[in-house]
């Protein structure tokens, strides 16, 4: 086995200190938690290790002279816990720095908020009493100057996003945002200037606070997503073997493979580079890729796609990409045109954004209009018009879809589903046709053995041998299934008939029904599973014979009933033979099913079904769904799927079981149900403190109620979903 | 009346010392792991730790 090589993980500090993360898998408790971290610092190369329970990552730090990173991982491995190194993205720091904005900005306007409250409500309850003028004055210009200040640097995502809308011609939910917050902080300075009795910095700076504690909990969840897909990509652990240019071998993580370098691909491993064979013929399995079952021969010169397994030969491959995968060029023009399909949707969000502020906006300028027409002076108008900006303003509305969201997509990660869009929730919530790719979807990506009950348990270790001992792809596959070890032994391979190892009445053969003389077996296993390979085996008198096929994904029958009820039409959209498709259609019972399509056929599908009206949830994994998954309403994709599958799905499952694609269906739907509850309560509000405002009856007191209950009420319903939900788990 | 003077700038001091106080937590990465908090405040750090210590004891 060739050497391990992890440098490309380690950063260096000064002082010879030495740092590593991982993503570690089975970290699920504070025993956990204490096993690694004692563990490790029982080493005295290790300066410190710290587990980050949220993340399932350990970064260690260690003295670079005493220890190599592979040895980390050694360490990690003999205390219990498989780890796998990353390399934390750069990308990722730019949102980081984003988020630790927001959350100062949001400690900002907490603070503010309350004490600005405090001198509030002294004014409020002596408004009603005898309050001494001077002292109200007093009390108003400490809270301007707490207020002032916290507006201009707590205020800033949201000028900043309402200057950027603007420059773009466009109106977002910030610009009525801004406006309201700008000129209510100028009325009530002017106002304080005036010794008025009323001024609003409380209810400015509350509103900042809530709208912040929205948009935080938005980038928090963004950040989480990222944070499970890094760790997702890490514990797939992919990894190749680098040929050296003095012809030695080094295994490295894919990340460390660059373009030009020569790559060894052995028989039965997975190729997770793009390139150029350089030498070697092989056979193929390009199901990933192109959803034909069928093995591929390949040669000298010809190109091999990331996602492909190897099954006969090895080949060594000169690298064109690694880690983020070229494309075929016809997948990449589909990519850009399936993109631009997805573009169309709009947020609930800004669905209800762009409702919102024409209303907001005329409802201010026509009740200000209104009130100089009776004949107030305009400093008075102008303040009752203030106050219908700051009641409308949408403490509820940016609270009601990103806690939602947060709380459905926890509950989804609690069922091994990972949400990469926020606003996926709302678009698979509308799916009304769920389509399938076949083969490593439907199926599991692996052929497996399908008639197990033929496969006696003390005989999988000398089947699973000799199968082993074999080059070819059914024999190999064989083996992967049973998880065996090559023999040592004297094996004997006939070419196109199959394995025998032993003389005489102990010899034991492995290969086509007819080497093996097990017609009558095979006849029956062949009328169970049509369309499946068979392999037959026979030691002295023991006859059996294995069916090897795609095996359908645990729970897939019950998925397909269960979006049935859930009202949804099923389809397969299959890049493989009509054959091979049509028995997976018929045991699952779905009758719409289109096999043989290029990646191109399935856009082309799937744009008609929307162009019928229909709302199209995709679940794919191979190369070839890709554009479709980009193209669909929603999409979803397992995690064994190939790279580019999983970027352009929006949501990601794992394990190997389909449930989880019903699972998100049902939270989406209720997500999406609480997120109409909450504009629907956001909207009730308005619909009552609005003709308040426009009355000129709100004082800030009204103000501040209706902001923090309507708040309250927004987040407590978000959260109700998550109690319901864990109820019936 | 007076006193207002004195007791607006400790209430004020108060708070600040609160937000630096988030601040400091914030940059000491105290919310990178909230998970993992909670938990560690029950282990026994004087203790000597035997690895896989906590598995038995998590039931």
């Amino acid at each position: 086995m060739a050497a391990q090589d992890l440098s490309v993980f380690v950063r260096h500090r000064d002082g010879g200190v030495a740092s590593m993360e991982l993503a570690v898998d089975g970290i699920r408790c504070a025993g956990c938690m204490q096993a690694i971290e004692g563990g490790l610092a029982r080493e005295p190369a290790i300066l410190g290790a710290r587990v980050n329970l949220a993340l399932k990552r350990v970064s260690v730090e260690w003295r670079e002279a005493l220890l190599r990173p592979e040895a980390v991982v050694e360490k990690l491995a003999a205390l219990g816990f498989k780890a796998y190194p990353f390399a934390p993205e750069r990308q990722e720091d730019g949102a980081a720095a984003e988020e630790r904005h927001l959350l100062r900005a949001l400690g900002v306007a907490g603070f503010a908020s309350m004490n600005i409250m405090l001198l509030s409500v002294a004014v409020w309850s002596g408004n009603s009493g005898d309050i001494d003028p001077t002292t109200r004055d007093f009390f108003h210009w400490l809270s301007a100057l707490i207020a002032l200040p916290t507006a201009a640097y707590a205020g800033r995502p949201f000028f900043e996003s309402a200057l950027r809308a603007l420059k773009a011609g466009a109106v977002n939910m910030d610009v009525p945002i801004t406006i309201g917050v700008v000129l209510a902080l100028m009325m009530s300075v002017a106002e304080t200037w005036n010794h008025g009795r009323h001024a609003y910095f409380d209810g400015v700076v509350m509103l900042l606070f809530f709208l912040l504690i929205g948009r935080y909990l938005d980038q928090l969840m963004r950040r989480r997503t990222r944070d499970l897909a890094g760790n997702l990509a890490a514990l797939k652990a992919e990894t190749a073997t680098r040929l050296a240019a003095d012809g030695s071998a080094t295994v490295m993580p894919i990340a460390a493979i660059a373009p030009g370098d020569l790559v060894l691909v052995r028989p039965g491993e997975r190729i997770c580079v793009d390139g150029i064979v350089e030498t070697g013929r092989s056979e193929l399995d390009q199901s990933l890729v192109t959803g034909e079952t069928a093995p591929v021969v390949i040669g000298q010169g010809e190109r091999v796609h990331a996602g492909t397994l190897n099954l006969t030969g090895a080949l060594t491959v000169r690298v064109e990409a690694a880690g983020q995968g070229t494309l075929l060029d016809e997948i990449d023009r589909l990519m850009d045109q399936a993109v631009g399909n997805r573009s169309r949707y709009v947020r609930l969000s800004d669905r209800a954004a762009r409702l919102y502020a024409p209303v907001v906006h005329t409802l201010a300028a026509s009740t200000f209009l209104g009130w100089l027409a009776w004949g107030l002076p305009w400093p008075e108008a102008l303040m009752i018009a203030v106050t219908v900006l700051i009641i409308t303003c949408p403490c509820a509305l940016g609270l009601a879809i990103p806690a939602v969201q947060v709380v459905a997509a926890s509950s989804l990660f609690k069922r091994k589903t990972m949400l990469k869009e926020g606003d996926a929730l709302e678009r698979l919530a509308e799916a009304d046709i769920a389509v399938f790719d076949k083969t490593g979807t439907l199926t599991l990506p692996e052929p497996d053995i399908l008639n197990p009950e033929a496969l006696p348990a003390e005989r999988r270790a000398e089947i699973g041998a000799l199968a082993a001992a074999s080059g070819h792809p059914l024999a190999q596959a064989l083996a992967r299934a049973l998880g065996a070890p090559p023999s040592a032994g004297n094996v004997h391979e006939e070419r196109g008939q199959g394995l025998s190892v032993g003389e005489g009445d102990d010899e034991r053969r492995l290969g086509s029904v007819a080497f093996c003389g097990a017609q009558a077996e095979a006849a029956m296993v062949a009328a169970l599973h049509p369309g499946a390979s068979l392999i037959a085996y026979r030691h002295g008198s023991f006859r059996t014979v294995l069916a090897l096929g795609q095996a359908l994904r645990p729970q897939a029958r019950e998925t397909i009933a269960a979006l049935r009820r859930a009202g949804l039409q099923v389809a397969i959209l299959s890049g493989d033979r009509f054959e091979a498709v049509a028995p997976i259609a018929a045991e699952l019972g779905v009758t719409e099913l289109h096999a043989g399509l290029m990646p191109g056929g399935k856009l082309a599908l799937l744009d008609q079904m929307a162009a019928d009206g229909h709302k199209v949830l995709m679940v794919g994994d191979g190369l070839n769904d890709a554009p479709a998954l980009a193209g669909a309403h929603v999409s979803l994709s397992p995690v064994s799927a190939t790279h580019l599958a999983q970027a352009a799905a929006d949501i990601v499952f794992l394990g190997e079981s389909l449930a989880p694609v019903a699972d998100a269906l049902t939270i989406a739907r209720k997500a999406r149900r609480l997120m109409l509850q909450n504009l629907a309560f956001a909207v009730l509000y308005n619909a009552v403190a609005v003709p308040i405002a426009i009355a000129g009856l709100a004082t800030p007191l009204v103000a501040a109620v209706a902001m923090s209950g309507s708040s309250l009420v927004v987040t407590l319903n978000a959260l109700r979903a998550r109690a319901a939900r864990e109820v019936r788990t | 009346m007076n006193i207002i003077v004195i007791l607006f700038p400790l209430a004020l001091g108060l708070g600040l010392l609160g937000l630096g106080a988030f601040f400091w937590c914030m940059r000491s990465g105290q919310y990178a792991d909230l998970d993992g908090a909670a938990w560690r405040v029950l282990q026994d750090d004087d203790a000597p730790v035997r690895p896989r210590s906590g598995e038995g004891e998590r039931a």
